[in-house]
């Protein structure tokens, strides 16, 4: 990884590294001029992106996702409430995201990382309104139980675009979970039943059965810096450039979400078209590898 | 499209405005921004010396704190602060007081609709009361996208709930040159700033952002109008 010694300031004296590091925006300009990054991607591409379904096998459905070195670990679990007055017969998804120590220096313990709490509010609005899920899916008998699901995302390491990995894995971990059986018990509870065809009760539900997925969400994150656009920023490219914006398609390349928190470039319509337009090619490598990530799972 | 909002107000027309600089004494700068019935206050301190820990000290550091009208800080306020941060960030020249940290309080007084773009408002006229130096104002919308496609700009709190999608837009306020040609020759107006939730057709993103856009022009204008006004009555009372 040279730098072009043509040029006679402080780069020819000065190590890559140290290069790097001081002067960070100067780095990246000159290999943003070749249209490149540092890791060698093109403008346009994200880092290489993969799903393991079932990671933690106690819960009823979990994902692990890894885009880059960003990784995201997702669990459900399930338990029966009762629903409120005003939707008798929906369900609920309680989601939350958490950014433990491990994931990144900045963090700490005791001290929740600031980014957190924004990355949890963006991800449940985005799954909530993006009706990916029908909450009546999620209803057992009608005003008396009804299924909670707990969704916890652990970030385990962080090197940006983690609202791209947390949505993946979320999404991964709805695909891969199974409902359990509960059965009507005398005093009208609903109880798991530990077995199937164990039956002085009437299961309510049959079988274990997965839930139905319509619209799924996918989204990408890119970075403007004065008129480039970086796709699937790493953690140093988000900090060094602070505009980032967040699209969210669903799988009819309908828009579920833009967001673009301020930042020192403003955005012009291009910019935007252009963004939606390297978004909806991710949406589409994404269904491949999410697709190829259940296959895998049936085939056991 | 006709269409019959409750209010008696057109697709495309705003809320009544009302702005007031300097009502809080201690604060350096303070603005009161209320659009129909959302009322939101904000103050500024500052700058104050030192940056916060992972900030770059070679830079002005802006902090938000953003205080709701009932209940603890969750989630949603950390999210307006840092939409806040950010938005305030791109606004105000930061190189020009560096290793210092401005601090801006927003108060929610009432909620009908609209609340993070009256927030970003008044931020904005509190900066402009405590002299912080801005590189333009920001001027912020919201839109709202009906699951009938009609789209109504400033919506109060009833017809947000009703909607399929809402986008809070910012944009840097407009320009009027002194100069008799348009030294604007940018293709597009820029938006700084937008969020948009729940499913639309993209084509719909962009309808809200032209519909947004023309608001923003006359809420420049009530900006420029209001700035104008409280100039020349202070220079009268000194």
């Amino acid at each position: 990884m040279g730098l072009p010694n043509a040029s006679g300031d402080l780069s020819t004296e000065v190590e890559v590294d140290a290069f790097r590091r001081l002067f960070p925006l100067r780095f990246y300009k000159k290999h943003l001029f070749e249209s490149i990054r540092p890791d060698a991607r093109p403008l346009g591409r994200a880092r290489e992106t993969t799903i393991a379904l079932g990671a933690v096998a106690s819960a009823n459905g979990s994902a692990l996702a890894k885009i880059g070195s960003t990784t995201m670990l997702a669990a459900i679990k399930m338990e029966v409430m009762t629903p409120s007055l005003e939707t008798p017969d929906e369900g609920c998804i309680a989601i939350d995201f958490h950014m433990p120590p491990i994931c990144s220096p900045i963090v700490r313990p005791g001290r929740p990382a600031e980014g957190a709490p924004v990355v949890a509010k963006q991800l449940s609005d985005t799954i909530l309104s993006s009706g990916m899920i029908n909450l009546k899916e999620l209803s057992l008998v009608s005003g008396k139980a009804a299924w909670m699901a707990y969704l916890d995302i652990y970030c385990l390491d962080a090197d940006g675009a983690l609202f791209d990995t947390a949505l993946l894995s979320a999404v991964a971990a709805f695909s891969h979970l199974e409902i359990p059986v509960v059965s009507l018990n005398d005093d009208g509870k609903i109880v798991l039943s530990e077995e199937q065809g164990l039956s002085d009760r009437e299961p309510v539900n049959k079988e274990k059965r997965k839930i139905n997925l319509s619209s799924v969400p996918f989204s990408l994150t890119c970075v403007l810096h004065k008129n480039y656009i970086l796709a699937d920023p790493t953690a140093e490219e988000e900090s060094i450039m602070d505009t980032i914006v967040t699209v969210v398609l669903d799988s009819s390349s309908q828009l579920v979400s833009l967001h673009k928190p301020g930042g020192t470039v403003l955005a012009y319509t291009s910019a935007i078209q252009d963004c939606i337009a390297l978004t909806r090619q991710r949406v589409k490598e994404l269904q491949k590898i999410l697709e190829e990530g259940i296959s895998g799972m049936e085939v056991d | 499209m006709e269409v019959d909002r409750e209010d008696g107000r057109s697709q495309n027309q705003l809320r009544p405005l009302a702005c007031s600089r300097n009502i809080l004494h201690r604060a350096h700068g303070s603005a009161s921004w209320s659009q129909g019935d959302t009322k939101v206050l904000a103050a500024v301190y500052g700058p104050k010396a030192g940056t916060k820990k992972n900030e770059n000290p070679e830079k002005a550091c802006i902090e938000v704190i953003w205080k709701p009208k009932t209940g603890q800080i969750g989630k949603p306020e950390k999210e307006y602060e840092m939409i806040l941060k950010r938005t305030l960030e791109s606004v105000c020249i930061l190189t020009v007081n560096p290793n210092t940290t401005t601090s801006i309080i927003v108060q929610v007084v009432n909620d009908d609709g609209a609340l993070l773009p009256s927030a970003i408002n008044a931020a904005c006229m509190a900066l402009v009361d405590a002299g912080i130096p801005m590189k333009h104002l920001a001027v912020a919308i919201c839109c709202c996208v009906a699951k009938s496609g009609y789209v109504i700009l400033d919506p109060t709190k009833l017809e947000e709930q009703k909607m399929k999608a809402f986008a809070y837009l910012v944009f840097p306020n407009s320009v009027h040159s002194v100069l008799p040609e348009g030294s604007l020759r940018v293709e597009g107006e820029p938006i700084e700033n937008g969020i948009i939730t729940s499913v639309t057709h993209v084509d719909d993103y962009f309808y809200c952002l032209e519909r947004g856009r023309a608001a923003s022009v006359k809420l420049s204008d009530f900006l420029r109008r209001n700035l104008q006004q409280q100039s020349t009555d202070s220079s009268k009372a000194g």
